[in-house]
């Protein structure tokens, strides 16, 4: 009986959740680089501009018989416009004093970056990027600084951060979606890998011990390997207990044949009643015994056989039609009838030894059963199925023990008086398995049991 | 406080701070609802049949419509921004330094051309271009000049005949005046000549279009330069004696805005009458309606029209201004 192993956490949930999380982080983490990326360059871009702009005021300031006359070039604020149409604020200062422009602009006391200082402020209520730039006028004996501020708002720049913070955020679904799809297909695919192994498992006869031979992963093949090995010491310590089993029954028959011989002689020789009594108990003793440890052989021989069965193209009514003959002088000696109906021949491919013996342990079993002066039918059926059924007029099985009765060593309540090992019908369930059918158990609606060997 | 100079001196039109007004007109008065103080550069006549259109609509509305010159327009917004609602004026320039400085509300998607609004605060709404204007009985039996270069030689060739008779904007008051003129010299040197060739001829200085184009119309001048299209257009109307022409070596077509001020006490109603002007614009009848509408199509308007962008404030700087004055007064008060 398999018992559930206990489960703790899933391989296949963890994988998930490990990959999709591990997207989601890379996802995001792609999200905030590309922003800041992007809006490092967007700075970039209007610093530019706004350098390249006070730069042109600058070079159009001169000195005019001693005036400072800055002509503010058309393209210095034209360059400015944008998109969003980005408010432009400017201020002119000279040696430290207003002279043109927005006097609420002043200069930046930031680091000179070069030539130019930038900075983020705010002016009339909006946030404005501004640069400020120097320069020298040397003229007539005399030397002025005139200092130039430029700002501009940042509506265009952060519609383009807007878009691109947009466009990344849509990079970065994108990415986790085609991530976590890739995850669930990665998972299912090695996960597939272990359900595969188990159904090889699960898809193995009872008897099946041997090792894998299927290619595995790399990762599985010390899984597989510990598997055959298990298999293998398995294998052979269940061969060993069938041979222990085998020798055993084997030592022991021989001996028993020569004590029931003893005793047989004794018999014929004692007189006194009550010692006669004791010696035919005795012969009926040994007999169990052998014919108990016979089954046995026969039961290991069925397993060794029906582990390497061997088909061959048989006729099953020539075969059972053989063994009834056999039969009939020990049916006779019970006062038993024993008769063999259906169809006149039924070609099958089996292992005739294994299907005649399961035949004869249906057959003994039936007879152990049938009251005297009873027969016993033996019907073979070719359609839907190779059937061969065995019937007799006993009293039938008990009907709720009518499922644990082909276990081995089970014998029946009523059995007790009856000469048996319990391994008769073990070993017709055993042949039906080796070929692929079934024994079946049933009562008879008129009284008796009906044993069905279907192939 | 050399701010305040120069803002002063940026407004040398004197109109005073009194409400002496060119013109003042209350539509709807008996209207329940809120009033609206309309201050414009755009004469009365031109733009009552959109602020009639638009009471007759909004019933509840009643529109106090005050005309001034622009760079006056200007001087009053700056000092009292709270008692204006919305204003309208040819000066680009200036119209643009108010929103750049702040005196305009943000007004979001209203249904003009990218090129025709700036920063969702400032909205043109018609587009007009400078033009020559020229009284037939000068050049009776002579071509009339088609190009700045053609009236030069024309004023050359009779400089006696023209002497006074000939005017143009006094750019040091008007600020359309001064628009056009920093437009011109920017476009051709042909500018200069021409205003020295005029300087020589003893100029007459407007401060307004309507009153050079009555001085023209009477005979007392010959010649406009730079006079408003629109307003050329309304007078050749049953007075042929005017012959208006569209230079043909360059065009400076300018575009009149309109915003609303940032401390407005009627955001709303103010808010309505600019979409209802900017949208009447759009799709009035060019027949009915005497303001020429905004050029839609992208492609003429390239070059000629003005843009509205911030290199329109590199002529308001004080230095900047200081300096083209002085070329201007050098080559036109000889």
């Amino acid at each position: 009986m398999t018992t559930s192993p206990t489960v703790s956490g899933s391989l296949r949930n963890r994988l998930v959740l490990t990959l999709i999380g591990g997207a989601a982080v890379l996802a995001v983490l792609l999200f905030l680089t590309v922003r800041s990326y992007a809006a490092k360059v967007a700075q970039q871009g209007q610093d530019d501009i706004l350098g390249a702009s006070v730069s042109s005021i600058l070079d159009a300031a001169a000195l005019r018989n001693g005036e400072l006359e800055v002509d503010i070039p058309y393209a210095a604020f034209s360059m400015l416009s944008t998109p969003s149409d980005d408010r432009v604020f400017y201020a002119i200062y000279q040696d430290g004093e207003f002279l043109s422009g927005y006097e609420d602009l002043s200069l930046a006391d930031g680091p000179i970056d070069g030539r130019w200082a930038f900075q983020t402020g705010l002016v009339r209520g909006e946030r404005i990027r501004q640069v400020s730039a120097s320069r020298t006028l040397v003229g007539l004996g005399r030397q002025t600084e005139i200092e130039v501020a430029l700002g501009q708002t940042q509506d265009a720049l952060s519609d383009t951060l807007d878009q691109i913070s947009r466009n990344a955020a849509y990079l970065g679904i994108g990415f986790f979606l085609l991530t976590a799809a890739l995850s669930f297909w990665v998972t299912t695919t090695t996960i597939g890998q272990l359900n595969k192994l188990t159904n090889s498992v699960t898809r193995r006869g009872p008897q099946d011990l041997s090792p894998f031979k299927k290619p595995v992963p790399k990762e599985m093949a010390p899984l597989v390997m510990s598997l055959n090995s298990l298999m293998g010491r398995l294998d052979q310590s269940l061969s060993q207990s069938e041979d222990f089993i085998a020798e055993a029954a084997h030592r022991v028959r021989t001996p028993l044949a020569t004590v029931r011989s003893y005793a047989e002689a004794t018999l014929h020789r004692v007189e006194r009643e009550d010692n006669r009594e004791a010696l035919k108990a005795m012969v009926r003793a040994i007999d169990e015994s052998s014919r108990a440890a016979g089954q046995l052989l026969d039961h290991a021989m069925i397993t060794f056989r029906a582990d390497h069965l061997e088909r061959e193209e048989i006729d099953l009514v020539v075969l059972i039609r053989d063994l009834v003959q056999r039969l009939i002088p020990i049916a006779e000696m019970k006062e038993l009838t024993l008769s063999l109906t259906g169809e006149p021949s039924v070609p099958y491919s089996g292992d005739p030894i294994l299907i005649q013996n399961a035949v004869r342990n249906m057959i003994d079993n039936a007879m152990k059963y049938a009251p005297s002066d009873s027969t016993v039918e033996v019907m073979i059926i070719a359609h839907p199925e190779p059937q061969i059924q065995v019937r007799d007029a006993g009293p039938g099985f008990p009907p709720d023990e009518i499922d644990t009765l082909t276990r081995r060593f089970e014998r029946g309540q009523n059995a007790a008086g009856t000469i048996g090992s319990g391994l008769g019908l073990t070993i017709a369930q055993d042949v039906a398995t080796a070929h692929g059918g079934s024994l079946i158990l049933k009562n008879r609606s008129k009284g008796g049991a009906c044993v069905i060997l279907s192939l | 406080m050399r701010n305040l100079i120069a803002l002063v001196l940026l407004c040398v039109p004197f109109a005073g701070w009194a409400d002496d007004w060119e013109d003042r007109l209350v539509f709807n008065e008996s209207a329940e609802g809120p009033r609206l103080r309309v201050i414009s550069s755009t004469d009365t006549v031109l733009f009552a049949p959109v602020i009639e259109g638009f009471v007759e609509e909004n019933p509840f509305v009643s529109i106090e419509y005050l005309v001034s010159g622009t760079a006056d327009i200007n001087r009053r917004v700056r000092a009292m921004p709270e008692a204006f609602d919305v204003i309208i004026s040819s000066a680009m320039d200036l119209q643009l330094k108010l929103a750049n400085d702040g005196y305009a509300l943000p007004i979001d998607d209203v249904p003009v051309p990218h090129w025709a609004q700036w920063h969702h605060s400032l909205f043109a709404f018609t587009s007009e271009p400078a033009t020559i204007v020229i009284n037939r009985t000068a050049f009776e039996g002579q071509p009339i000049p088609q190009t700045r270069q053609g009236l030069i030689e024309a004023l050359r060739k009779r400089p006696e005949e023209f002497r006074g008779k000939v005017g143009t904007y006094d750019v040091r008051q008007s600020g359309l005046g001064y628009l056009f003129a920093t437009q011109d010299a920017r476009a051709s040197e042909t500018y200069w000549r021409l205003m020295e060739v005029m300087g020589g001829l003893d100029v007459r200085l407007y401060c307004c279009s309507g009153d050079m184009i009555n001085d023209l119309a009477d005979g007392s001048i010959l010649v406009a330069y730079n006079v408003l299209g629109s307003y050329a257009a309304v007078r050749t109307e049953g007075k042929d004696a005017l012959e208006v022409v569209l230079p043909s070596d360059f065009q400076t077509i300018m575009m009149r805005t309109a915003m609303v001020s940032k401390s407005t006490p009627e955001p709303k109603a103010a808010e309505t009458l600019l979409r209802y002007i900017v949208a009447e614009r759009s799709v009035a009848d060019e027949e009915t309606n005497p303001l020429p509408l905004l050029r839609l199509s992208d492609g003429d308007n390239g070059r000629e029209t003005i843009g509205l962008d911030p290199a329109l404030l590199t002529f308001l700087d004080g230095l900047k201004r200081t300096r083209f004055l002085s070329a201007w007064e050098d080559a036109v008060i000889q």
